[in-house]
C-alpha cells in the first residue's frame, strides 16, 4: 500500500501520470515534464512536496543539540527565520540525510528531511537526544503538507492568494522564512528558481493548490522537478550522495563546518580523510543522453581515471545533456572526459555547475 | 488508447506497416511513447544493417528513460527516418506517423506471426491490470 499525500486526490483530478516514489504514490507529471520544467523556469510552477517530512525540535538548548547534529553550523542562524542547509552524517562522516533547519526560536527548531529517509532521521534524531540524555521533544508533523511554488511569477502569484502575504514576505532573503496565519513560508527551493517553499496544514492543502491554479500557477510533477534540480545542480540524496559518501566528495564541503571550536558527529573523520573524489558537472558534447551510474573515463599521462556519473539527464533549458559526477580530483573543470554509453564512448566536458540558475544558462 | 486496426504490433511496443512494396515501415507505439514521455534522443540503425528478428536495432529516450527498440522482423534495413533525430517530440505528437526505419523482410511469414491490434490492445491492457 502507498502512502499518499493530503493532495492524492487532487492530482488525480487533475490528470496526473501517479509513480510509486520511494512507497508514495506521487504525481510524475501532468502531461509534458517539459512544459512544466519551462512555465517554471519561465513563469511559475508548484510541487506538492508534502512526502518530505518537516519534525519539530522543542525544548531548552535545541541550539546546543543541533551543533551536534549536523555539520553545518547552526550559529549561522541567528535570526529568527532563518534557514540553513546541512548534512547530517554518520560518526564515519557518510551522509544520512541533507535537510534543511529553520530556526525560529531558542526553543524551536523545524528540520525538513527527505521522504525516504525520513524514518531513519527521526530515529537517528531520538537516539542522539537519548544517548546524550538531552530534554528535548522531537517530533514529526505529518499533520502538514508542503507545496513548492518556484519560477519568477511564484512570489507575485503566492501574494494574490494568501491575504497579507506580501507585506509579510516581501522583505524575505533567500534562505528566511516567516509564518503568516496558518501558513509557514520560506523563500527556499530546489529548482534554481525564486519562489517560496510553503508548510500548511493538510486539511487546507487542496483548498490552497486549487487557489494557485486559479491564479495561473501550473502543477509540476516529480519529472520536472529532477530536470529543474539538476539543471540547478542540486544534489538528491540517494543518487549524488549517501551513507557511503562523505560531504567533500558529494560537492557539499561548502555546508561543512571544520573551522569553528565546536565537535558534530563525523567531524573526527571528515579532518582526518584525505579528499580523492569530487562532484563535477558534465556536458555532453556529442548526442545522446546521460544517465546516472554510466562510467566517466579520461586518460591523462598514461593514466587512466575513472568515475561514476551521479545524476544523468536531459536539460530542457539547454536542449541538450548534463549530469553530475563523482571523479577523481585530477578530473577537473575544463577538462575532456568520455562517458561510457552502451557500446559506445562518448565526449563531454567538465564543468563548473550549476548549470542554469535564474533562467539563465551559466556553462 | 489508440491503435490503428491497419497495423501490426510487436510484443515490445513496435508498430509495423506493410507497404505495397514488399518493404514494412516501423515505429514505436503510442502506448510506448506514453509510457516513456517527452522523447529527447532517437538513435537511428544504419541503412543496409541486416537484422534478426528481435534484435537491438535503435533507441528511444525520453526525459525519463532509454528504450531499445527491437527489429520485428528480420531483414534489412532500406530506409531510416533522418529528420525525426532533430525532432524526437514528433513521436509524442503523433506514434503512427513518426516512423523509425524500413526494412526488406528476410522472412515475410514472420509478419504473420505479429500481433493484431485487438491482440496488441489486449496486451497492453493486460500490462496495466
Amino acid at each position: 500500500m502507498l502512502k499518499t499525500t493530503p493532495l492524492n486526490q487532487t492530482h488525480r483530478d487533475m490528470n496526473a501520470k501517479m509513480v510509486d516514489f520511494g512507497g508514495w504514490d506521487m504525481p510524475l507529471h501532468y502531461g509534458s515534464q517539459l512544459d512544466e520544467h519551462h512555465k517554471v523556469r519561465q513563469d511559475a510552477g508548484m510541487f506538492d512536496v508534502s512526502h518530505m517530512l518537516s519534525v519539530d525540535v522543542k525544548g531548552h538548548n535545541v541550539r546546543g543539540f543541533l551543533r551536534r547534529l549536523v555539520a553545518n553550523n547552526v550559529d549561522k542562524l541567528t535570526i529568527p527565520g532563518k534557514a540553513l542547509y546541512s548534512c547530517m552524517l554518520t560518526p564515519q562522516g557518510g551522509i544520512i540525510d541533507d535537510l534543511i533547519i529553520y530556526f525560529l526560536s531558542e526553543t524551536w527548531f523545524r528540520i525538513v528531511v527527505n521522504a525516504g529517509t525520513a524514518d531513519k532521521d527521526v530515529a537517528w534524531m531520538q537516539k542522539q537526544r537519548d544517548d546524550y540524555a538531552v530534554d528535548l521533544e522531537i517530533t514529526p508533523r505529518r499533520d502538514l503538507a508542503m507545496i513548492a511554488v518556484q519560477g519568477p511569477n511564484a512570489r507575485t502569484k503566492v501574494w494574490q492568494v494568501i491575504a497579507g502575504s506580501q507585506v509579510a514576505t516581501e522583505a524575505l532573503k533567500q534562505f528566511q522564512s516567516v509564518e503568516v496565519g496558518p501558513y509557514f513560508i520560506a523563500r527556499t527551493g530546489y529548482t534554481g528558481e525564486d519562489g517560496f517553499e510553503i508548510i500548511l496544514p493538510a486539511a487546507e492543502a487542496p483548498k490552497f493548490w486549487q487557489a494557485l491554479h486559479a491564479v495561473g500557477v501550473v502543477p509540476a510533477g516529480l519529472g520536472a522537478r529532477d530536470t529543474l534540480r539538476l539543471e540547478a545542480g542540486m544534489n538528491l540524496y540517494g543518487q549524488d550522495m549517501d551513507e557511503t559518501k562523505h560531504p567533500m566528495e558529494s560537492g557539499l564541503a561548502w555546508t561543512v563546518d571544520l573551522k569553528a571550536d565546536r565537535d558534530f558527529i563525523g567531524k573526527q573523520v571528515l579532518s582526518d580523510t584525505p579528499v580523492t573524489h569530487h562532484l563535477v558537472g558534465l556536458v555532453l558534447l556529442d548526442r545522446g543522453v546521460l544517465r546516472s551510474h554510466q562510467q566517466v573515463v579520461m586518460q591523462r599521462d598514461g593514466v587512466e581515471h575513472q568515475g561514476e556519473i551521479t545524476s544523468g539527464g536531459f536539460s530542457p533549458t539547454m536542449n541538450q545533456s548534463i549530469a553530475l559526477a563523482r571523479v577523481p580530483t585530477a578530473v577537473s573543470v575544463g577538462d575532456e572526459v568520455d562517458v561510457v554509453v552502451r557500446d559506445k564512448k562518448l565526449r563531454a566536458k567538465v564543468v563548473k555547475y550549476p548549470f542554469v540558475r535564474n533562467g539563465k544558462v551559466l556553462v | 488508447m489508440q491503435v490503428p486496426a491497419d497495423l501490426k504490433y510487436s510484443k515490445s511496443h513496435e508498430w509495423v506497416k506493410s507497404e505495397n512494396d514488399g518493404t514494412v515501415t516501423v515505429g514505436i507505439t503510442s502506448h510506448a511513447q506514453e509510457l516513456l514521455g517527452d522523447m529527447v534522443f532517437i538513435e537511428l540503425p544504419e541503412v543496409g544493417r541486416t537484422l534478426k528478428q528481435k534484435e537491438e536495432c535503435a533507441v528511444a529516450e525520453s526525459v525519463k528513460a532509454a528504450a531499445d527498440v527491437y527489429a520485428p522482423i528480420s531483414g534489412e534495413i532500406v530506409a531510416v527516418n533522418s529528420p525525426l533525430v532533430d525532432a524526437p517530440e514528433k513521436i509524442n505528437e503523433d506514434a503512427f506517423s513518426a516512423w523509425l526505419f524500413k526494412m526488406k523482410p528476410s522472412n515475410p511469414s514472420e509478419l504473420d506471426g505479429l500481433l493484431s491490434a485487438a491482440a496488441y490492445t489486449e496486451l497492453v491492457e493486460n500490462e496495466e491490470h
